[in-house]
């Protein structure tokens, strides 16, 4: 009978898809704290770069505060904020971010911004462009990324702030600026950000989950 | 001279049927991740450890799996042992999963692994087909390994091996080594069989 041999393929599929999902998710399990762990030591390791000369104490980490979505920077998750202390002064912060209009899913930013609103250093966190073109926004790869150093907003003016080919001022990388284009606006409107609520970020208390006043 | 068969299998994995030099299987990470020769073991270890796998588990199910619902089988069980070992990647190799990046969860494409699913461990037993992956693994690895190392070496002088394009230089020249190289054993084992009637005429007269 058809019938029955159909029932007997779709038991079986589902047999082994059930036991190939409890394979997996034993892995998630035995995986995720360590995962974690990695994640937030890389975090640490990378924050190095976005904050080049500039000079801080330790606990960077323990600054951190997360703005709940929806919010004016780029991404539609949750955004983390560090801040960055010399003794009581606030010197710089960083933003992670993602740039939602890559090539290939989500480009996650660490944006360092000083606290006069200057960019301290843009760093490549996660991203799935394409091996060879896209993937040249990674510091390792090419020195593209470091061309935001120095930068603010009134340099270039917020007209200039798109690459090349739009008619602005920064370098697209050959055969990405979709990739290009995605990251400049990304860290444009990062600054945008910090420029409306540098006092909020600053003043907000660590992670209680109060929202920066827009 | 009789070679134990595991020495056979292990040659035929590593030379005569190699998956990237003879049966062009899984070109697309071969050619884009050896770039470094590290970069070629992590995803030579990482392959070889799912299709150990994924034969072993096909080879144990193949007794009640329905020839027409075999292949989406097969892409299940590949799917989650491909997942599994990206978590793993993750949580205990960081630095190597970063650098492999995307290829890792690509392995998932990697049409060796299917082939050797659907040519081996669908009509052999397990340990046979734990074998059969081990070895055919170990062939998919040390070419990723060789191509890794010969492409960071010849870079040094000539950037261009680093590059895509030189991916496929070093194929064609590990390909045209190997042709090669079977072309003379021919040749001799042709001439030895061409010499020898001639002796025995020589001895007997």
């Amino acid at each position: 009978m058809a019938n029955s041999s159909i029932m007997r393929s779709g038991v079986t599929l589902a047999a082994i898809a059930a036991v190939c999902t409890a394979l997996v998710a034993f892995t998630y399990q035995l995986t995720d704290e360590r995962i974690a762990a990695n994640e937030q030591a890389w975090l640490e390791q990378s924050l190095q770069p976005a904050l080049s000369g500039v000079f801080f104490d330790s606990g960077v980490i323990e600054s951190m505060l997360t703005v709940p979505a929806p919010h004016a920077l780029p991404g539609s998750e949750d955004a983390i904020i560090y801040r960055v202390y010399s003794g009581e002064a606030p010197v710089a912060a960083l933003f992670v971010v993602s740039a939602r209009d890559g090539y290939a899913g989500a480009i996650r930013l660490l944006v360092g911004v000083g606290v006069d609103g200057d960019v301290t250093g843009v760093h490549v966190l996660a991203h799935r462009e394409t091996p060879g073109l896209g993937d040249r926004i990674e510091s390792g790869k090419s020195d593209w990324i470091r061309q935001f150093d120095g930068r603010s907003l009134a340099d270039p003016t917020s007209d200039e702030w798109k690459i090349k080919r739009d008619g602005g001022e920064f370098d697209q990388l050959t055969g990405a600026s979709v990739t290009s284009r995605a990251v400049v606006k990304a860290v444009r409107n990062t600054l945008q950000y910090f420029d409306a609520n540098t006092d909020g970020i600053f003043s907000a208390p660590a992670d209680s989950g109060s929202e920066v006043e827009e | 001279m009789t070679t134990p068969p595991i020495v056979d299998r292990f040659k035929t994995g590593l030379w005569y049927e190699n998956p990237g030099l003879v049966q062009l299987l899984g070109l697309c990470p071969l050619l884009a991740v050896t770039s470094t020769f590290v970069n070629g073991l992590g995803l030579g270890i990482a392959t070889l450890s799912v299709l150990v796998v994924s034969n072993a588990l096909v080879s144990a199910t193949r007794r009640f799996l329905q020839r027409e619902i075999r292949i989406p089988i097969y892409v299940l069980i590949i799917a989650s042992l491909v997942t599994c070992t990206e978590l793993v990647f993750k949580a205990w190799f960081p630095a190597l999963d970063r650098s492999l990046g995307i290829f890792i969860p690509l392995i998932v494409t990697n049409c060796a692994i299917v082939a050797r699913a659907e040519v081996f461990a669908s009509r052999n037993p397990i340990g046979s087909s734990i074998v059969d992956g081990l070895v055919m693994g170990t062939g998919f690895a040390l070419l990723l390994m060789a191509i890794g190392l010969f492409r960071e070496l010849v870079a040094m002088g000539w950037l261009l091996a680093i590059l895509p394009p030189g991916a496929f230089f070093s194929l064609a020249l590990a390909i045209a080594a190997k042709n090669v190289i079977d072309r003379r054993r021919q040749d001799k084992q042709a001439n030895a069989q061409l010499r020898r009637p001639r002796q025995l005429g020589r001895l007997k007269g």
